[in-house]
């Protein structure tokens, strides 16, 4: 009984931390313009499908890795550049369009390169399951949860205690103030692309090992971590974290408790009640629009 | 200074000619069309086409979007084959069941979303859309599951609409009323309160203008198209599969709204058209269809954010303005010498 | 023009009582009080920052006040969305335009008559004969307030192809399709020359003749001085005088506010 529930709690927040990435990557993009970046999704499955391309041709693991995290950032801010950026100014629904259009692309493309079957990664430390309080745990979660651990505390070091995240915190606040002492918010943009990227990548190569990849694994990792950041408060970071771990135990409670077919549909449920009842999100501040 | 000016009944004339094109069209189209395959083209661009008009009164007009279109459709179309397959009903109360479930459940969606602005829209649609097409794949008893299930014919008063050339009529005369209805609705009291909310939510409730109340009106309105929709592709096909109610197929309507033209009523049917067609005409390129749809999209938010129709049109009224003052430049350059 | 004692007629189209906003820690209005007689013309002057078009935004409902009562007509409509404030006749301008720019210049004026009309989608769909004669006397009535407003060059213009000056006055038009009661003008004059402001003053009269009162923010003194029956100057949020032009000019609270720092006393 216990044990079970340490199974579904433990896969739920190795699950959740990869929403959380995904769900942090929203948030970067988003405190820097105001886009939400429908193609977050499409990072976390580059990352998880090139490190499996990389693997397969010969790379050492961490080699591979790596690739697998530089290459899908180098495609975030080509994607800033030749896609965002032209239509800074225009309506929220024209951006959203552009950035589904760019996930399609990315998608597409990935299609035609690897076709549609599923692909596996190896897990990075074996697959003997380890036990704890009756639950057999992957040590490929281990890692999930430790790594996104550190990449919290590293960007909450960053954007806290560096001139860097400094400047793209304020950037975000107040983007005409921050060109004024001299910050350039241009610089900001693609690097806030370029990051929120790796960490969708990132994200997507540790959970394949346990999860597998295809083309169009992209759509609902990227559609959770929306939801988990909606949950948060869009723009929270702290909020993005809870809204991961949040959605990713939801749902894994769900599917064992429940039905596993319907697991998808539970973050989806959970959106709606919390728009319903908490529109602004567990961690949003109210705001009042000028005119 | 009393004086009854005489005003063109707004976006009517060019509108009323575009209607009368379209009719003639239609008219015309069946004695030109042999091939059954051209008949069925045809027949699937006119479906498009008023799910799009519909579609656009949502996106192009009042400025909110669904990425979730596709799940009404779904809805529509699994009410008319589960229900008379299962549960024996007729099809047109089936048709009208689903068209009230979709009404009802976009209904229930709108309520907490319309109170907040721009993104939540777009992700509770995407969410609403994949839930129904879980239910779908899920739910093989009654549906099939991703094989899909077949659907009985459509009866209208006993009659039975099976062939190519009867569902053709029908669905021209729907795609007629839906242009004409949608003109009208455009320049009627409802529909400029649509059009002044996307312009300016501020400005529009300060004249009065229930914001929420009309979001949530237009949305359920669209959906409940989506659905009768849906039903009538269904009958028509005879089957149903899971895939109409994908977020591929939802994107894709989207982007018939968007290259055709937003709040643009015959730039609906140009995208229709054009969207219509490119799939076919892709079908060979295994997987590059989804690239081209991407790159369609963003193309055309940079380069024509207003769509093909209006650039075209404005292009049009630019070269019209460019050789009057040519002309009137010339005249006074006369008077000149 | 007759100026009014400040005992005001039986009950005033608008009572504001201890009215206050708070956004985060910084109070923008604070406590204000004032009443406004049926038909006259009041302005709210004040320099920049001392809540004006916050005050406007508080009574038309966009801000929900955190303290304070308004009473249109004795019943308190305070916390109401401008949508229901609209259906008891107040209509409003902007000072940064609010203008649908994706209609034309004559749709525009017409959605301002939006409550007066028959909203029904499905007689709009089919072209419901008694909806179509009402929109096409709508047309005429939209034509005429265009031309009352000394727009009548710009009929069959788009929004988005007019001047400031001309869309400022499209607003007025706008509001004045309403058929309000109560008319809140925020700035009309901004950045029009000497004699699009001559004009607008004008059209103010105008409108406050045919028995609508208007509320006036404004920052051009002269017009302000010239039109207005009371004056109620904002400082900091907090009200400073209320009085007759009169009254005011000699105030001496509002003499230190405006001239007392050296300043031009016709530009504050």
């Amino acid at each position: 009984m216990l044990a079970q529930f340490l199974q579904y709690l433990f896969s739920g927040i190795t699950i959740g931390a990869t929403y959380a990435l995904a769900a942090l990557g929203f948030t970067m993009i988003y405190n820097a313009s105001t886009v939400i970046n429908f193609a977050q999704g499409e990072f976390i499955m580059l990352g998880g499908m090139l490190a499996v391309m990389f693997q397969q041709a010969g790379f050492p693991l961490p080699l591979a890795v790596l690739l697998a995290i530089i290459v899908p950032s180098l495609v975030g801010v080509l994607m800033e550049k030749m896609v965002v950026e032209p239509v800074r100014s225009a309506d929220t629904v024209n951006i959203i369009i552009i950035t589904i259009g760019a996930s399609l692309v990315i998608r597409g493309v990935v299609q035609v390169v690897f076709g549609k079957g599923a692909f596996m990664l190896s897990s990075f430390s074996g697959d003997t399951p380890v036990e704890i309080g009756g639950a057999m745990i992957m040590p490929q979660s281990f890692w999930v949860i430790g790594v996104s651990a550190l990449v919290v505390v590293g960007l909450w070091y960053f954007f806290t205690r560096t001139l860097t995240g400094k400047a793209m915190l304020a950037t975000s606040f107040n983007r005409t103030a921050a060109e004024l002492v001299g910050i350039n918010t241009s610089w900001v943009l693609w690097m806030s692309f370029a990051m929120s990227a790796a960490v969708g990548a990132l994200g997507g190569v540790l959970v394949t090992p346990l999860t597998m990849t295809s083309y169009d694994s992209g759509i609902m990792l990227g559609l959770k971590g929306f939801v988990a950041a909606v949950v948060g408060g869009l723009g929270s970071g702290a909020g993005a974290l809870v809204g991961g771990l949040l959605v990713g135990v939801l749902e894994a409670m769900g599917a064992g408790y429940l039905s596993s077919s319907y697991k998808d549909a539970l973050p989806f449920v959970l959106i709606l009640l919390i728009l319903f009842f908490l529109p602004r999100g567990l961690f949003g501040s109210r705001q009042t629009e000028r005119v | 200074m009393i004086r009854p000016v005489i005003l063109r009944p707004m976006a009517l004339r060019p509108a009323t000619l575009g209607l009368v094109a379209l009719a003639v069209l239609v008219l015309v189209l069946p004695l030109v069309i042999s091939n059954s395959f051209y008949l069925d083209l045809v027949i699937r661009i006119a479906i498009n086409a008023i799910i799009v008009l519909g579609l656009n009164l949502l996106i192009g007009f009042a400025g909110q979007i669904s990425f979730g279109h596709a799940g009404f459709l779904g809805i529509g179309a699994y009410a008319s084959a589960v229900l008379p397959t299962h549960f024996g009903w007729p099809p047109l109360l089936a048709l009208i069941a689903g068209a009230a479930a979709a009404a009802a459940l976009a209904a229930v969606m709108a309520w907490p979303i319309f109170r907040l602005k721009g993104h939540y829209l777009a992700m509770a649609t995407l969410g609403l859309g994949i839930i129904l097409n879980l239910i779908f794949r899920n739910e093989a008893s009654y549906t099939g599951g991703p094989d899909g299930m077949a659907v009985p014919a459509m009866e209208l008063f006993g009659l039975q609409l099976s062939r190519d050339r009867q569902w053709y009529w029908v669905i021209a005369a729907l795609l007629l009323v839906s242009v004409w209805a949608s003109l009208n609705i455009i320049d009627s009291p409802f529909g400029r309160a649509l059009r002044a909310l996307h312009g300016s939510d501020v400005a529009a409730r300060v004249v009065g203008v229930d914001i929420a109340r009309y979001k949530m009106a237009i949305f359920v309105m669209s959906a409940t198209f989506a659905s009768i929709m849906g039903s009538i592709t269904a009958h028509y096909v005879g089957f149903v599969t899971p895939n109409i109610a994908d977020f591929f197929h939802s994107v894709e309507l989207v982007t018939m709204v968007v290259v055709g033209g937003m709040a643009s009523v015959f730039g609906s049917l140009l995208g229709a058209v054009l969207l219509t067609i490119l799939p076919q005409a892709l079908a060979t390129f295994e997987g590059w269809e989804t690239v081209a749809f991407g790159a369609i999209l963003i193309l055309c938010m940079i380069f024509m954010p207003r769509g093909l129709l209006p650039t075209l049109a404005a292009r049009l009224g630019s070269l019209r303005f460019a050789v009057a003052r040519l002309r009137a430049g010339r005249s006074a350059g006369e008077s000149d010498s | 023009m007759m100026a009014r004692t400040s005992t005001a007629p039986a009950t005033p189209v608008l009572s504001v009582r201890d009215l206050s906003i708070n956004f985060g820690g910084v109070r923008a209005v604070q406590n204000v009080s004032f009443d406004i007689a049926s038909g006259c013309i009041y302005s709210v002057i004040g320099p920049n920052g001392a809540g004006k078009t916050t005050l406007f935004n508080l009574i038309t409902g966009v801000y929900v006040p955190t303290a304070g009562e308004i009473l249109l007509d004795g019943q308190p409509v305070q916390g109401q969305p401008p949508h229901r404030l609209a259906r008891r006749g107040v209509a409003r301008t902007f000072q940064n335009l609010q203008v649908c720019l994706n209609m034309t210049a004559l749709e525009n004026v017409m959605v301002g008559a939006h409550l007066r009309l028959d909203r029904n989608v499905l007689k709009a769909a089919f072209r419901w004969p008694s909806l179509r004669r009402a929109d096409q006397a709508l047309h005429q009535e939209a034509a005429e307030l265009m031309r009352f407003v000394g727009l009548e060059h710009a009929l069959e213009a788009r929004a988005d192809a007019m001047s400031y000056g001309a869309l400022k006055r499209l607003e007025i038009a706008r509001a004045l399709a309403m058929k309000p009661r109560l008319l809140f003008l925020d700035e009309p004059a901004a950045g029009l020359n000497p004699r699009e402001t001559l004009e607008i003053d004008e059209l103010i009269r105008k409108v406050a003749v045919s028995g609508v009162t208007v509320v006036l923010v404004e920052h051009d003194m002269k017009m302000v001085m010239s039109l207005s029956d009371r004056i109620l100057v904002l400082d900091y949020g907090k009200k400073l005088a209320e009085g007759t032009a009169a009254e005011i000019r000699q105030d001496p609270a509002v003499i230190a506010a405006y001239l007392g720092a050296g300043a031009a006393g016709e530009t504050p």
